[in-house]
């Protein structure tokens, strides 16, 4: 991060028309969930600006493998072992050095690792199912991880969530905060999901499907998905209304 | 045909869902061994500058159960007002501040506490001072996109009727609802998803 010039110019309005809606019936949860007010807009301010950041130090050698980093040592996570990779960047096509991504996910079988959980499902001993990296300084990220399966969940009588991996990413502002899913090429059943089908476009829905990557898998071992986030663009403060008494 | 600009759409947000704490705390949700501690618990140490202030709530939904699932995150400048972020180019805020705070509502009662210190500050863009504040963010499962909102303090009256956001609201009567209230030696700050008592939410 030291050889980067911080910028300081406000976020690009976000366009709400490309995000889900806050209320969303179909998808049951959000009825009693969701704001019914106008949102109150007005431009950043240095409160949304301004982000924390994170250094490299707060990384274990294992963060970014989710194969190893919960299993017995010798033993590794049951299930299809995937690469995924990708790169963040912003709107303006820009890569976003040191961002943090945490991700987690259901394990080879569509359970996860949580006191709530009540899918009939096995647990696997050796898959906690978090992980986290940060982006080098043009914007890449990769880690391994098992292909997580699909799971039920009660919404309709017989509602299944696609495949997926949830993400969430800190860009260098607080207004890039976004928490997202990714999805596999491929899979059917993105597109009977209502928290998918809670995205109104379905080029949006598109931007969260990971491309099969034979590029980039090792053989014999794992195959890749490739995954590009692309968080909010920042304004050039060239031209900005200038502070008082500056 | 005209040059095209060429801009990315930004990715689109999903709901965290029920099991955001797997992956954001955790050692909260049960998770033990693969980090050392989850990120975001401690905000100050002994050497931080500043009035300690505690700041506790729950999140209500639209019908006044509390969210015992959802992540909050809070985010404010130090002492004297200056963040600690790259992107703060007024001087150097106090190093044993993050000024970033994460906290899981809890899964029995639904309420958050955050032990901070009171932030300074900060300059809105025309130079005029906003009042002390401070950035939540919310994600639960049922939230679509994350919720935006600020926490200000019943105690710094003046400072809150000059402060710039504030004083856009046009419905005065809801401007209560980003006010914490001193309750003993905590602030209490309750945020309602719906209903008469709705938050204002921000698109920032
Ligand atoms: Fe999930």
């Amino acid at each position: 991060m030291s050889n980067i010039k911080p910028e300081t110019g406000a976020f690009f309005q976000r366009d709400r028309q490309w995000h889900p809606p806050a209320y969303a019936p179909d998808y049951k949860t959000s009825v009693v969930r969701s704001p019914q007010r106008a949102l109150l807009s007005f431009d950043n301010t240095l409160s949304e600006i301004t982000g924390p950041v994170f250094g490299h130090s707060i990384l274990g050698e294992l963060d970014n493998d989710l194969i190893h980093n919960f299993a017995k040592p010798g033993e590794s996570a049951i299930g299809q072992r995937i690469i995924v990779h990708g790169r963040v960047i912003d709107e303006r096509g820009k890569g976003v050095a040191g961002a943090l991504l945490e991700f987690w996910q259901a394990n080879a079988g569509g359970r996860y690792r949580h006191k709530r959980e009540g899918y009939v499902a096995a647990l696997d001993p050796n898959f906690g199912g978090c992980g986290r990296t940060i982006t080098d300084d043009e914007g890449y990220y990769r880690f391994r991880t098992v292909k997580p399966g699909a799971y039920p969940w009660p919404n309709g009588v017989n509602d299944w969530r696609p495949a997926h991996i949830h993400f969430s990413v800190f860009g260098h502002g607080f207004a890039q905060r976004l928490i997202t899913q990714m999805y596999f090429e491929g899979d059917p059943m993105i597109w009977n999901c209502p928290i998918v089908r809670s995205i109104p476009d379905k080029a949006a829905i598109e931007q969260l499907v990971a491309g099969l990557d034979m590029n980039n898998t090792i053989p014999m071992d794992a195959r890749a998905y490739k995954f590009d986030i692309v968080l909010r663009g920042r304004r050039s403060t060239l031209f900005e209304n200038r502070m008082e008494g500056n | 045909m005209v040059q095209q600009l060429g801009f990315l759409k930004e990715t689109p947000s999903q709901t965290a869902g029920p099991y955001v704490h797997i992956g954001c705390t955790p050692n909260f949700s049960g998770i033990a061994g693969v980090y050392e501690s989850d990120l975001g618990i401690a905000m100050v140490n002994d050497k931080t500058l500043g009035e300690r202030i505690t700041i506790r709530g729950r999140v209500f939904d639209g019908t006044g159960t509390p969210l015992r699932d959802a992540l909050l995150e809070i985010w404010q400048a130090d002492s004297n007002g200056l963040y600690n972020s790259p992107s703060e180019l007024r001087g150097a805020a106090d190093p044993n501040f993050t000024g970033w705070g994460r906290c899981p509502t809890d899964m029995e009662t639904g309420e958050f506490v955050f032990e901070t210190i009171r932030p300074g500050q900060v300059p809105y863009k025309d130079g005029r001072l906003m009042a002390p504040h401070v950035t939540v963010w919310i994600v639960a499962r049922g939230i679509n996109i994350g919720l935006q909102t600020r926490i200000y303090f019943d105690d710094q009256k003046a400072a809150n009727d000059q402060d710039p956001i504030l004083m856009r609201i046009e419905h005065k009567n809801r401007v209560n609802t980003l006010i914490a209230k001193r309750d003993g030696s905590a602030y209490l700050f309750d945020i309602h998803l719906q209903g008469d008592k709705e938050t204002i939410f921000f698109d920032v």
